[in-house]
Formats: structure tokens, sequence, C-alpha cells
């Protein structure tokens, strides 16, 4: 019997939920907020499915109802690609060590 | 245009980066190289989804500047925004990414056929119950981390919003939620679908207003990993291997971030998602002992000797330190004793603040060396060999009664043990309790001097009289 592929998907997500389990218990506390900020961009990889969804169309329809909302979650996850990885980058920019100015 | 399975594998590619960046921050130095090759996985996640995209039509344009002016949007937010706003702005981002989930998973409820979900009014069952998963759980982000934003900011009272029946009501519209997923499978109403999005804003809603204002650290970390939860769930319906990877990562480091934040606290993750903590600020008993008890209140100038005298200060800031931006003048204020040969270090509680590792970006920000900070295990026991705690803007997290009165209800959360310090100098606006509304004994102790004033104006004139 075939295994549904499903399967094989759920087995990374659980697989990857203990990595991040391990992965993020190594993170120093000092670095906690830049952890979420971290976090916050790269779940917004959440637009290569609004990607699809607004190229998923005829030419002469750009906008229909399903593309619209495409574009509008492109907009969305693409402030929070940006604003994250940059305001990420801001901060970790300041954690100095003594001495080094 | 390239096949699925090598689409298939640079997603696994960017899946890997995304965890590696998270791997650079257990240690500031790798933390910037971490952050590159999260950058890094994003491109090459973008970058393939273009490449496998068959036929190209003028869309793709639209597609292009649509990522741009969302791209110059958060770029402009991330370079303006002041590192004391670093809670609502992650917030606002966590609101971003459940209404995306949404958003696609709207898209993908429309028109399956983009995605091989099966067609319209008959998409394959599994997917669907994925993407209602993944748009209800997507709503519960974005309506609940809008409400965080709009506590965050000031915007709505930081009070609990309390009323009777709620956790009914709650209850009630969550086993709602089940049923209307069950109806969709069913029946593909795309009513129902509707219905389904619109009940999870509102449970998004009724979830957060009861949460207070000191126990956003784990609201905050809590949306963080719905956010996670939501991606993940897309993901499955998308079929897409960075998504899954993507959110199961996030979801676990926002539990993971919740579980550190109410250990801190010493309370379960449930009493604080039932919320109403800190509601009745009506403990009487409280209120006339701090009447009775005597207080010693000093100055600057007495502040500046005590610690001119000492040769160890311990600096315990807290959300006070943040509200009134006093982290600048602290440096200050601790370069002027460093020339004068005291040891000073930095003592951090892990929810102080209002979101994980929030005084650590402010005192990075005043270029404190990260170095000279530490987390309450790690310096707790320095206090009782150090001659001066200078307490500024925290409270409840300083207060020994959590050690030693098991009727109060904070008894058993960890506290930074400042009371065994030679004196205390405790800079505070007025009397007033913490947020937990309990009194703080530390007030009344021999050994503590309260320095009535905000804690900016206070450094700054105790820097003036170091000099």
């Amino acid at each position: 019997m075939e295994i549904d592929p499903f399967i094989f998907r759920l087995s990374i997500f659980i697989l990857s939920i203990f990595i991040g389990y391990y992965v993020v218990w190594s993170v120093t506390p000092s670095l906690h907020t830049p952890l979420m900020s971290v976090t916050n961009a790269i779940s917004s990889v959440i637009i290569v499915g609004a990607i699809v969804a607004a190229l998923a169309n005829s030419s002469e329809n750009i906008f229909n109802s399903s593309s619209t909302f495409g574009f509008f979650a492109i907009i969305l996850a693409a402030i929070n690609i940006f604003g994250g990885f940059l305001v990420t980058q801001r901060m970790l920019q300041m954690y100095k060590k003594k001495n080094k100015k | 245009m390239i096949s699925a399975n090598l689409s298939a594998v640079f997603y696994l590619i960017s899946g890997i980066l995304f965890i590696l960046a998270l791997r650079g921050l257990s240690s500031p130095d790798t933390s910037r190289q971490g952050n590159y090759l999260g950058i890094a996985g994003m491109i090459i996640a973008i970058v393939v989804t273009f490449l496998s995209v068959e036929n190209f039509s003028t869309s793709l344009i639209y597609v292009i500047i649509f990522l741009m002016i969302g791209g110059a949007i958060g770029a402009f937010i991330a370079f303006k925004i002041p590192m004391t706003a670093m809670p609502e702005l992650v917030a606002g981002f966590h609101s971003l990414v459940g209404l995306a989930a949404v958003f696609v998973a709207i898209a993908a409820y429309l028109n399956p056929e983009a995605f091989n979900l099966g067609v319209t009014g008959n998409i394959k069952l599994a997917s669907l119950i994925e993407m209602s998963i993944g748009a209800a759980v997507g709503a519960i982000t974005f309506s609940g981390s809008i409400i965080a934003f709009l506590k965050l900011r000031g915007i709505m009272s930081g009070s609990p919003i309390i009323f009777t029946g709620q956790h009914f009501l709650n209850l009630a519209l969550g086993v709602t939620i089940f049923f209307l997923i069950f109806y969709l499978c069913k029946s593909q109403f795309d009513s129902i679908f509707w219905a389904l999005i619109v009940i999870s804003f509102l449970v998004g809603i009724l979830l957060i207003i009861p949460i207070g204002g000191a126990d956003m650290p784990v609201v905050i970390s809590m949306l963080n990993s719905y956010s996670g939860w939501a991606a993940a769930g897309i993901g499955f319906t998308l079929e897409n291997t960075a998504l899954i990877i993507t959110g199961a990562l996030v979801g676990s480091s926002g539990a993971i971030l919740s579980y550190i934040m109410c250990k801190a606290m010493n309370r379960s993750f449930l009493s604080v998602i039932l919320g109403g903590f800190g509601a009745d600020n009506s403990s009487d008993s409280a209120k006339e002992k701090a009447d009775q008890k005597p207080v010693k209140s000093g100055n600057a100038e007495d502040a500046a000797f005590l610690m001119k005298n000492a040769s160890s200060v311990i600096i315990v800031p807290g959300y006070g330190m943040a509200v009134a931006q006093a982290q600048h003048a602290l440096r200050e204020m601790v370069d002027k004793l460093k020339k004068n040969d005291i040891k000073v270090t930095y003592a951090i509680h892990p929810v102080a603040g209002r979101m994980p590792g929030h005084m650590n970006v402010l005192l990075a920000e005043a270029n404190v060396p990260y170095d000279e900070v530490f987390e309450l295990e790690d310096i707790n026991n320095d206090f009782a060999n150090s001659d001066v705690a200078f307490v500024i803007g925290a409270n409840d997290v300083t207060n020994p009664v959590a050690k030693t009165d098991p009727k109060s209800p904070i008894f058993g959360m960890p506290v930074l043990d400042v009371e065994k310090c030679k004196s205390v100098l405790f800079v505070k606006r007025s009397l007033s309790p913490g947020y937990a509304g309990i009194d703080n004994e530390l007030f009344y102790k021999d050994n503590t001097l309260m320095l009535f004033a905000d804690a900016k104006k206070m450094t700054e004139d105790i820097v003036k009289n170091l000099d």
C-alpha cells in the first residue's frame, strides 16, 4: 500500500517542531526580542502562497476575487519580511562586547 | 521554469537556512550571520516560487510592484521605529502574518485549481481542513495581535476587561469553530467559510481583552506561536515544505517563550489566558499598611553619595525605565561610576518589561556591553555581596513577599534578592503598588532609600551629583 504524501509532510512538521524546541532553548535570553522579530520575518514565507494566488489568473482578468486576496497578502507579507529582518539586524548591531567601540 | 521536485528541494534548503538563522541567536556573536542566512532563505523561497510559475502573464509585474510597496513600508518602519516601541511593533507584525494567512486561505478557497486542491465546490477534504485551520488560527492571531498592539501602544487601557460569562462565551465560540469546520467539510457552502473567519476574528479579540498589561510578555509570545501554527496550516494546504518547517519552528519558539515567561511569573499558562490578574486593586489592607509604615526617602544627592562610596553596584531595570526612556541617562551614570573604579552589573528578570528580552534590547541600544548584563539565576547570589542595588522602574520582580508570604498572589514567583544588598535605591514615582496590586515590602526596609521622581530625571540628577 502506498503512503499518503500527507504523512510525509506531517513527519516533516513534527520533526521540525522538535528541531525548533532544541534550537530555541539554546537561544540566549538576552536575544529573545530579536528572536521574536526574526521568527516574525521568517513566518512571512507565507508570501509564496500569496504569489501563487496572485499569479493564478488569466491575462485579461488580473484582479479576480482570488488573486486580489493574493495581492493583498503579498503586501502584508512583504512588510513583515523587510520590516522583520531589518529591525532584527538593527537590534543585533547594538549588541556589543566590552571595550569594543 | 523548474520542476516541482527541484523547487521542493529549494524550499527544503530555505527551511534549513531558517533553522540556522534561529541557531545563530544562541550568542550575539553569531546572531548577525544567522540573520543573513535567514534573509538568504527568504530570497531562495521567493525566487523559486517565481521560477516555478508556469505561464508568465502581465500580473507578474503587479506582483513585483506590490512586493516593492510592502517592502518599502516595512523598511521604513524598521528604520524609523524607536527601540522602546519594540513590543508593539512585534505585536503589529504578528497581526500582519495572521491576516496574510487568512488572505492566502481565502484565495485558495476561492481558486483551488491554482493550488491543485480540486475544483471550486469540491475541494479535497484534507486541504479543506488544513485551510480552515490555517484561516481560523490566522484570524485569531490577527485580531488578538491588534488588541495586544492597542494595549501596548496605550490606545487601549492595559487593564483587563472582564464580564460575566466570558469564559463560557469563549468556550461556546471555540466549539462553534469546530462545528463550522465540520459542516464546511460536508457541505462546502461559502457562507460557512466566511462565518468561520468572522467568528475566529471575534475569538481573537475576546481572548486578549481580559489579559492585563504586565502579562503582555506571555501574550506576545503566545501570538508569536499562533502565527507559526497558522503558517504551518497554510503550508500543509499549499504542500510547501519551507512553510511547514517555518511554521513548526515559529510555533514551538513562541510556545517555549510563553512557557519561560509563565515560569518567571510562577503562573500557569491557563491562568494567564483566562486573564483578569491584577484586575481588582482592592487590597485595602495593603494600602493601610502603606500609610502606617515609615518610608525613608532621599534625593539625587544622597543617591550619588551612596553610590560613590560603594565598590559594587547592581542595576535592576524594569518597565518604568522603558516608559521614561531612561536607558541612555542610566548608561551615563554607570560610566561615571566605572570611572571611580566601581564595579557595575545589570540584573534582568525574565518578565521585566513588556516582552521577552525587552530590557536587554534597550540596554544594548544605550551601548551597554552585553557581557555586563546578567539574567536572574546568574546574578541573584551577587546581591548579598554588593553594596548598592539601583532599582529603576522595576517593582513586583523585586518584592520579597514572593518568598515570604504564602497568601500573596505572587508567592513563589522567582524574584531578584535585592533586599540582600547593603543598601537599596528605589527610583519610583510614588508609593503606589505595582501592576499586581501588591504592596512592595522593600519600600519599608531599613536599608531602602526611596527616590521619588521620574526615572530619567532622577538618573540625570544623579549624574550631575556624581561630578
